[in-house]
């Protein structure tokens, strides 16, 4: 637990840094204003991509949980494409995704509460919804969203 | 703020603010999840903790999945608070708001939770961590999201919405 803490803190310390918890910022790049928030994404893919690379090789196990390093792997079905869609849907309006809205709270945007209340109203719906679908076959409970 | 190399200063219209803001952030972003992951095994998503807080307070069953994990998932956002606090004490100097409609916030919030939930994952999950893993699935995620906020924000835009 205090290791998820000292990694969320350096998280949000990025997001922080990188203004993308500021929702005019990521609406100016999807605008085409400013390009500098694929470096954000794909700065934090390329360090992730390096150590999900060589730690399965380095270590067996994870030393703190026992559990075995693996990929970050999601059965691809159409929901990826639906729900991606959804969300695209969102961030282009509101210019705000879940880590940088956390993080937006931390940089004292109280007004980011309205954001987060509709992540959560949204979260609960399709929970709802699924819950209640009888055919709702998701094959990946543990993994890690 | 580390300075630009000169060649980038030259490609100024494409990035106003330069660009070393958001490498040294991106780089922030993915070594977070990559000392969760090192210490842990786990590779780390910030929309699942919509849905596992869900459960504490819901007895839908979609949310008990999350359960297992819903505890670290809190400290994990707790930190990302916390981290976005120290940037805004050190270099920002004080509190922030934004001045995008409230609407626009809510209304986004609502398709963000939904999307990112049956989407599997959202810019942390798919794009940091599942892009990182080379997944094929997070990299067909990452661009329907991006060509739809693209394709969305330039609408909205369009209409005359500002900010």
């Amino acid at each position: 637990m205090p290791l998820v803490l000292v990694g969320g803190l350096i998280f949000g310390f990025g997001l922080g840094y990188s203004h993308m918890a500021r929702p005019e910022v990521v609406l100016n790049f999807l605008q085409f204003e400013d390009f500098g928030l694929l470096f954000v994404m794909f700065g934090g893919a390329a360090v992730t991509g390096i150590v999900f690379f060589v730690m399965p090789r380095v270590l067996d196990r994870a030393p703190l949980t026992g559990d075995p390093f693996e990929r970050r792997l999601k059965s691809f079905d159409r929901n990826v494409l639906v729900g991606g869609a959804i969300f695209g849907v969102g961030w282009g309006l509101s210019g705000i995704c879940p880590g940088a809205a956390y993080a937006s709270l931390g940089i004292g945007n109280v007004t980011i509460l309205w954001a987060l209340a509709g992540m959560f109203i949204g979260a609960y719906l399709q929970g709802w919804w699924r819950s209640r679908a009888t055919d709702d076959v998701d094959p990946s409970p543990t993994g890690a969203d | 703020m580390v300075a630009d190399p000169v060649p980038l200063q030259l490609a100024a219209e494409l990035f106003p603010n330069g660009i070393s803001r958001y490498a040294v952030g991106g780089l922030f972003v993915g070594l977070g999840a990559a000392v969760i992951y090192v210490g842990t095994g786990i590779s780390a998503g910030a929309s699942t903790f919509l849905e596992s807080t869900l459960s504490y307070v819901s007895g839908q069953s979609r949310f008990q999945q999350y359960v297992a994990s819903r505890d670290w998932r809190l400290v994990f956002t707790l930190g990302i608070i916390l981290g976005a606090a120290v940037y805004a004490v050190a270099y920002q100097g004080g509190a922030w708001t934004t001045d995008v409609a409230w609407w626009r916030l809510l209304l986004g919030g609502i398709f963000v939770g939904v999307g990112t939930r049956v989407g599997k994952g959202c810019t942390s999950g798919h794009g940091v961590c599942g892009v990182g893993s080379a997944s094929k699935t997070s990299l067909a995620g990452v661009l329907a999201f991006l060509l739809v906020a693209i394709l969305t924000a330039q609408v909205v835009a369009a209409l005359g919405v500002t900010p």
